[in-house]
């Protein structure tokens, strides 16, 4: 029942095929209703991009309300993916192309759009209805607004309708297979092939057919369309990046963070237990846990964030390995139960997918200002781990570290990932688990010279001692206690050594952190000093500001608690220190207390990532500061 | 080796009040757990925080004293991982109903394998005499000075409302009662829910005076025990249900009298709802097992469930999860 492309009404006059163009990258942003499909149609194009062998980063972006009204602006749900045939580390700052499946889209995208992008408009949704619920007066398609751009109007609803014809759907089944039509017009436009999504599709609606076909006679509509109607001129190529050679997959945050634990279980034999509560951007890591109960993987979906954690420590002190998912508002609701964890000296993992803030703040949009909270968030002398992940990617081993040190140290730590990393994604070289360092586990049986808190030299961390093991039955609390026995003690001088211990079994972990690693010269004008998410933009910043000849370098840092050792000496080289963080300057609080070293801020607190182009002019802005410093101190000696 | 009670002490020092009826549940408790027959590395006691939630420390098993109100989610997390562990809670009214009543309602709808003994004296103790959510209507306190305005909780309607499989109550001064009691409770596959009324006789004395008082319990206690009538008073009174199903106390003249009594069922969700309810003026109060019925329990569904998943799936392959379902390679 597949209607042949050649029933949609086309100009049929024959063109000269031209060779593709080629780019080195492109950057594409789908966007449309939240009911338009525009979060699948962009994983479908980022698929075929990774399997074409490009470098890639992709960057969703939705709204908190799974519908709001249709057709309204904050119903407008955005997918950005950039690929290339060269090593990115962002989605990119702005889109060469935006696709616009309504007016609420292109009113809430277009300032993004550069002079000259290519603007491809759903024309047929550009009704008075429409155009009022996104507060345009008039028709931006039919004034001259839209001059600067290469705009495309495609009446894609009047095409998928015809395309629909006859296939017995309803009215509202075929307005929603219409992103596939820009799909498939976009996948012609970069010369990728049709086999793989034709193929997700079959699987997505494997029990309904004739959705699945519908989808596919779309899809294939709007590659025909590229093909056949003259208004497009060029195809476009980007050749496969060269990568580091081996095998790939693509990738999200939250899914490696997953599979990094799930790692961490295997290879240290032992069984992970979750203890979450649904939150976005987290709740994913639930859904994916939930699946590898094959893998020893119990998932506990609890009645709130405090049952979250406090089932993990049940877990952890019963001998599994306990971790909990959340997001800020979550994080704030466990902190008394992580007080007890890091009493108790059990090792667990508090995950913190970020997000924007305060209170319930922006659900759906990145940030980075939980960093305080996990270093500081809880009551009394209370020093947790904080490990923070920079790319999707690195979720991966960072989530795997998280629980090689919670479990070397018996101690909960924490990970900060954030929504752009949560939902992000890249080409992952597939590593092996054998190549990761071991979690060895001890879990001692031996009743002579047993006390609960009795530590071990090294790391002062106490003996994990599973219920269940005969004679060594003992009872730990959330009281004091004493530094040998773990029986309560309210011993004045107790309590003072109690809390410096704690204190310094984690300040120890400093000694494993490898040497810094430095992105550009080793000495010189400017350091950025980075964490998390902020990587990708700072490093192709600073590729940037190299290729301007720029003394710029840059550290990212895994470990915020505690701080590499080697940071001080390092920052010391350099005669600014600029620290791009998406909060109002938390690491800069940190860095100023913990090395007496002055940093300069740069904040961006709008719910988005950094764009390259703002770190590289806050850099450049350095730069001639830098210069204004020499004329003053010349003038001053004068 | 027959284990003692003596076995079950700790070298602590226990520091409840002078008089405390903690100090009868303890005892109570270390009696009965040597003919439970689990050694005692097997057994946990786990705990929030309050008077009763010392407990822990005082039993020579495994043990945590927690925090305020998160022992339940802290044992659903233990029991599910370690099934074979024997796992109690000790928690009090305010533990378990004010700040840890979500805790407790869901641990009760799952029908975790727990075993749930709440001491409830109807106060706040340890910081000192504020009313709790079991204290009576107009209850002077030193937070309530002009008398309570909250209406109380029942423990017990609360664990039938939730779902529990095992509910029942007894009283600190009647240990043959709470032995034979917990002894139901540990026998129980599911979440065993016993409600002890206790005796603060510092912030709260005489709470369950009329209950425990010997001159009047046999007025003011129905002791209920499954297959026999709902009599108290000696034989001389017993309760029936009206043509509104609401149950009336009836003197007892003769045994065709006796005939009209209600047989108690454990099974029965209404008999275990109303023996929640009796209680003064009107009524005695019901003490024994109100509830028991058989329901699969949390940790033996999770467990089962995951060597479902194995048995179809196979064990997990960790390659294979980390390479997903589709790979490139560069070369």
């Amino acid at each position: 029942m597949a209607v042949p492309p050649s029933t949609i009404p086309l100009p049929v006059v024959p063109r000269q095929a031209l060779p593709p163009e080629d780019l080195e990258a492109v950057t594409i942003r789908f966007c449309g209703d939240s009911g338009d499909g525009m979060q699948l149609t962009g994983l479908e194009f980022t698929k075929s991009s990774a399997l074409a062998g490009n470098d890639l980063a992709t960057y969703p972006d939705f709204p908190a309300e799974i519908r709001a009204p249709a057709g309204t602006l904050p119903g407008v749900s955005g997918f950005q993916v950039q690929f290339s045939s060269r090593e990115i580390y962002t989605p990119g700052d702005a889109p060469d192309v935006l696709v616009c499946m309504n007016p609420a889209a292109l009113k809430s995208n277009l300032a993004d759009l550069e002079a000259g992008g290519i603007l491809i408009v759903n024309s047929g949704a550009f009704t008075e209805q429409n155009l009022q619920k996104a507060g345009y007066a008039h028709n931006p398609l039919e004034d001259d607004s839209l001059t600067k751009y290469r705009t495309f109007p495609v009446d894609i609803q009047k095409l998928t309708q015809t395309a629909l014809a006859t296939s017995g759907l309803g009215n509202k089944e075929i307005t929603r297979a219409k992103n596939m039509f820009a799909l498939g017009l976009v996948l012609w436009m970069y010369s990728r092939r049709l086999e793989r999504p034709i193929a997700d599709l079959k699987a997505k609606f494997a029990k309904a057919p004739a959705i699945a076909d519908a989808n596919i006679k779309v899809l294939e509509a709007g590659f025909a369309y590229g093909e056949t109607a003259e208004i497009f001129t060029q195809k476009y190529e980007v050749k496969p990046a060269k990568l580091a050679p081996g095998r790939y997959r693509n990738i999200t945050g939250n899914q490696a963070t997953a599979l990094g634990f799930v790692t961490a279980a295997q290879r240290s034999g032992l069984r992970l237990f979750l203890g979450s509560y649904p939150i976005t951007p987290a709740s994913d890591i639930l859904h994916e846990l939930s699946q590898y109960k094959n893998f020893g993987v119990m998932t506990f979906q609890a009645e709130d964030e405090i049952a979250g954690i406090c089932a993990a420590i049940g877990a952890a002190f019963g001998g599994s390995l306990g971790v909990t998912t959340s997001s800020g508002p979550g994080i704030a609701l466990k902190t008394e139960a992580m007080g007890l964890a890091l009493m108790l000296e059990l090792p667990l993992v508090v995950c913190n997918i970020q997000r924007g803030g305060p209170s319930t703040g922006l659900p759906t949009k990145t940030e980075q200002a939980d960093l305080l909270q996990a270093l500081y968030g809880r009551n009394g002398e209370s020093p947790v781990p904080v490990i923070a992940c920079k790319t999707p990617g690195d979720c991966f081993e960072t989530a795997y570290e998280a629980f090689r040190l919670a479990v070397k140290y018996m101690t909960p730590v924490i990970f900060l990932s954030d929504g752009y990393l949560a939902n992000g994604s890249e080409p992952w070289p597939i590593p092996s688990a054998d190549a990761l360092p071991p979690i060895p586990v001890h879990f001692r049986t031996e009743v002579e010279g047993f006390h609960p808190y009795l530590r071990d030299a090294a790391t002062l961390a106490r003996s994990w001692v599973k219920p269940g093991t005969p004679g060594l039955e003992h009872r730990v609390g959330g009281l004091e206690k004493d530094a040998l026995t773990g029986n309560v003690s309210y011993d004045p001088l107790n309590h003072e050594r109690q809390v410096k211990t704690r204190a310094a079994k984690v300040a120890s972990i400093a000694q494993e952190i490898p040497p810094t690693k430095v992105l550009g010269p080793e000495s010189g004008e400017v350091l950025i000093v980075g964490w998390g998410s902020t990587y990708g933009a700072i490093t192709q910043a600073v590729k940037q500001l190299h290729e301007n000849g720029r003394s710029v370098a840059a550290v990212h840092l895994r470990y915020l608690n505690p701080l590499p050792p080697d940071l001080p000496a390092l920052m010391r080289r350099y005669r600014k220190v600029l620290v791009p963080e998406l909060n109002l300057g938390q690491l800069v609080k940190v860095l100023r207390a913990e090395t007496l070293i002055d940093c300069i801020p740069l904040s961006k607190v709008q719910g988005k990532p950094f764009k390259v182009a703002e770190i590289v002019a806050r850099v450049e802005e350095l730069m001639v500061t830098k210069l204004g410093d020499a004329k003053a101190s010349r003038a001053a000696a004068s | 080796m027959m284990l003692t009670k003596k076995d079950f002490e700790t070298d602590q020092q226990v520091r409840w009040c002078p008089g405390c009826g903690d100090y009868a549940i303890l005892a109570t408790v270390q009696k009965l757990m040597p003919e439970l027959g689990i050694e005692r590395h097997n057994t946990v006691f786990i705990s929030g925080i309050g008077c009763s939630s010392r407990f822990p420390y005082y039993m020579n098993t495994y043990g945590m004293h927690s925090i305020h109100g998160r022992a339940p989610a802290i044992a659903t997390g233990l029991k599910a991982t370690r099934p074979e562990l024997s796992v109690w809670v000790v928690t009090g009214d305010g533990d378990s109903l004010s700040i840890g009543g979500n805790h407790t309602i869901h641990m009760l709808r799952r029908n975790v394998d727990l075993k749930i003994l709440l001491f409830n004296n109807r106060i706040y103790g340890l910081t000192k005499g504020q009313y709790s959510p079991t204290s009576e209507l107009g209850k002077q306190t030193k937070s309530t000075p002009f008398g309570s305005i909250d209406a109380p909780l029942q423990p017990a309607r609360v664990a039938l409302g939730a779902g529990g499989s095992f509910v029942a109550r007894s009283v600190d001064v009647e240990p043959a009662h709470l032995l034979a009691t917990l002894r139901r409770a540990a026998a129980h596959k599911g979440s065993a829910f016993v409600e002890i009324l206790q005796n603060c006789n510092v912030f709260n004395d005489g709470a369950f005076e009329a209950i425990t008082d010997r001159a009047q319990k046999a007025q003011t206690q129905l002791r209920v025990e499954h297959g026999k009538p709902w009599v108290f008073s000696e034989g001389k009174k017993g309760i029936r249900l009206n043509a509104k199903l609401q149950p009336e106390v009836f003197d007892i003249a003769g045994p065709d009298d006796l005939a009209q009594a209600i047989v108690h069922d454990e099974k029965s969700e209404l008999l275990g709802w109303i023996l929640a309810n009796l209680g003064p003026p009107d009524f005695p109060t019901a003490l024994g097992v109100f509830r028991a019925v058989d329901r699969p329990a949390f940790d033996a569904l999770i467990n089962e469930q995951e060597q479902q998943v194995r048995a179809s799936k196979g064990a997990g392959n960790l390659e294979k999860l980390l390479s997903g379902n589709e790979t490139w390679t560069v070369s």
